[in-house]
């Protein structure tokens, strides 16, 4: 369970959101939506600790992420904007070192996650040779490996087709069943069912 | 959770992996130290007693100059494709998954240096005979500057001074270790015992490898807010 | 006392300190400078050029009490997150750079009459020198970052690391030294021993204690600078202008 209070950040002058006050709850997911720059990468980056608060806290089993430290970031993961893909290692590769940081890796699980996001025959490319789709999907395929209960996700589907987008859309919509909880921010519809999704549009206050 | 020591084990590995894919790239701080020591023959002309005399000065700078040009190499790439906040995510101390980045980069490029330096030595009329102890300083304090420079690269992620900007951070802190690893050089080539300046160089590499992973992690996150 | 570290009290609290400490700084400096410059005796060895001395050491104190001092208001802000910290720090820097160069010009000047040269490369003059670099590289850091929690909380870092280097590099300048300077050169290092006349002991003191008000003087005035940048949104401060706090 996710819980925010009195979140308050800043951008030199500007406010890009303050007194923030939410909880998710496992089985939930959260969409954040906004123009660019209204602070969605901003506070996704807040709520797994990469951006500190200017004001306010973030509580993960109701304990202030500050203090969990270790303990909170081995319940998430986080997929920013960047694919944090290395171009001259093969998925596998680049998989296998990701994950292994967070959880001991298996070839055996990486090689199904490149086969369920469809990249098993580029499995022994270099990742400079793929497409920027094709990145993204090594990128997402983190999510399938790692299995963790939060997961932060920063304009997930970009440079998706729109069928690979629906079978990663499928992937979360599984994980928010499975009780996971799911935080992203997109400016397009969420190619995701209805019924768990909770909105939260962030305006930069006047 | 995995283990601690598979994680650090892994960042060492993929730093190696990743070298020897970009190979091209690793070799030009060695070229640039054989550079840059070539430099002083041509200024100051190949006098062999000269060339003994500054012999130890020059092949220290150099390295020292050669170990702040690569400190770039150390967070630049992960910073820009996303890896580096990756590493600040994982669920270990980033302290020492820091450390097993910078002992990655010392033996890509630091030892390289310590080894090159016997040869480049000769080249400046050095004793054979006081070799050893140029490369046992050169071994003790390349990591020394490595890690210190590794703090300076940390604050520096992003930043448009870029490399010029680190070198101004960082030198005015390796003067200690400039300071005893080349004079410990100097000693060999007069004959002297270079004990207590490898000592004093050892308490450096001590003490950086206490403090500098701490500070460069904390160095990371500053710079990934 | 933690109250204050908020620009809202501080501002005010400066402004009305000030004046005090800026006419404590003046009484202090004339005193000293004319015991210093005219009352003091001449040197045995040196004659008049010792007067020198009056400027330039308490100036080499200074650069060092300000390092010390933008490195624990750092610290503070690292550790608190309190503005005023941020901004002692930030405005500590180039007061303390100023006083290193005064006490590198100073003591270039000094070393003309006393070795026939410039610059001798002694030890103290090189670590001041070296002092010089890390408040340059201080200032080059805290400029080339746009966001100002980033520079205050980066130049902070290095700050400490620098902090922690300096006794280390003190030393090491030091050891160079010996090894590398015949010991004629021994006159300036001939402040370090408790020989000095009270008669010459009594301004220097009194230029040290002038200057460290001076600082306190330039800090209050730059932070209330900085605050008036910052904060010049904030509807307390435009009330207080009214105000004329």
């Amino acid at each position: 369970m996710l819980s925010v209070h009195n979140l308050a950040c800043r951008r030199g002058d500007r406010v890009l959101f303050e007194h923030l006050e939410f909880t998710l709850e496992p089985g939930q997911l959260l969409h954040l939506t906004g123009r660019n720059g209204s602070g969605k990468t901003t506070l996704l980056r807040t709520l797994c600790g990469l951006t500190l608060p200017h004001e306010g806290s973030v509580h993960w089993q109701g304990e202030d992420i500050r203090e969990l430290g270790d303990e909170f970031r081995a319940e998430l993961t986080y997929v920013g904007h960047p694919n944090a893909i290395h171009g001259e290692l093969t998925p596998e590769e680049n998989l296998f070192y990701a994950t292994g940081l967070a959880r001991r890796p298996e070839r055996a699980r990486i090689a199904e996650a490149l086969e369920r996001v469809g990249l098993a025959p580029q499995r022994y490319l270099a990742s400079k040779l793929l497409s920027q789709g094709q990145r993204r999907r090594v990128a997402l395929a983190r999510l399938l490996i790692l299995e963790s209960p939060l997961w932060l996700l920063d304009e997930p589907f970009n440079a998706l087709d729109r069928e690979t987008a629906e079978q990663m859309g499928a992937v979360v919509a599984r994980h928010v069943e499975a009780q996971g909880l799911v935080i992203v921010t997109s400016h397009t519809a969420l190619p995701v069912g209805r019924e768990s999704v909770r909105e939260l549009p962030l305006e930069a206050p006047e | 959770m995995s283990r601690l020591d598979i994680a650090i084990w892994l960042v060492f590995r993929r730093e190696l992996t990743l070298a020897w894919r970009r190979r091209a790239d690793i070799v030009v701080p060695w070229v640039f130290f054989a550079i840059v020591v070539s430099l002083f023959p041509l200024a100051i002309g190949p006098e062999p007693q000269t060339l003994r005399t500054i012999g130890p000065g020059v092949v220290w700078v150099g390295a020292l100059l050669a170990t702040m040009l690569s400190l770039g190499h150390i967070f630049d790439t992960d910073y820009a494709d996303g890896s580096l906040e990756q590493l600040a995510l994982a669920p270990h101390p980033l302290s020492l998954l820091v450390l097993a980045k910078v002992a990655a980069h010392w033996v890509l490029a630091g030892l390289p240096l310590v080894l090159i330096a016997p040869l480049l030595a000769v080249q400046l009329q050095m004793d054979i005979a006081s070799l050893d102890v140029l490369v046992a300083s050169l071994l003790l304090g390349t990591p020394v500057m490595i890690l210190i420079g590794s703090v300076g690269a940390a604050l520096t992620l992003g930043l448009r001074g870029g490399g010029v900007l680190v070198s101004l951070l960082v030198l005015p802190l390796y003067t200690p270790v400039l300071i005893f690893g080349a004079s410990a050089a100097m000693s060999a080539t007069q004959g002297t015992s270079a004990e207590m300046q490898l000592s004093l160089l050892g308490a450096f590499l001590a003490l950086s490898l206490t403090f500098a992973p701490w500070a460069s992690a904390a160095a990371l996150r500053i710079s990934l807010d | 006392m933690r109250e204050y570290a908020s620009p809202k009290l501080f501002y005010p609290l400066a402004g009305r300190l000030i004046p005090w400490l800026a006419a404590i700084t003046a009484i202090l400096m004339a005193w000293g400078l004319y015991l210093g410059l005219f009352d003091s005796p001449p040197d045995y060895q040196q004659g008049e050029s010792v007067r020198i001395m009056y400027v330039h050491v308490p100036s080499a104190w200074m650069s060092m009490f300000v390092y010390v001092s933008m490195a624990a208001a750092g610290g503070a802000a690292l550790v608190w997150k309190t503005k005023v910290s941020e901004m002692a720090a930030s405005a500590s820097a180039p007061i303390g750079a100023s006083f290193t160069l005064l006490a590198l010009v100073t003591g270039s000047l000094w070393g003309k009459p006393m070795w026939g040269t410039y610059w001798a490369w002694d030890a103290r003059m090189t670590s001041e020198l070296i002092l010089f670099f890390l408040y340059l590289g201080y200032m080059a850091l805290e400029a080339s970052i746009d966001d100002p929690r980033r520079a205050a909380r980066a130049t902070a870092v290095l700050a400490l690391v620098g902090v922690v280097n300096i006794p280390i590099i003190h030393f090491s300048v030091d050891w160079w030294n010996t090894l590398h300077q015949p010991a004629s050169i021994g006159a300036l290092n001939r402040l370090g021993k408790p020989t000095i006349a009270p008669s010459m002991l009594h301004p220097l003191l009194l230029m040290g204690l002038a200057y460290t008000f001076f600082y306190f003087t330039m800090l209050l005035v730059r932070i209330r600078n900085q605050i008036l940048v910052r904060e010049r949104n904030a509807t307390w401060l435009a009330e207080a202008l009214k105000e004329g706090r």
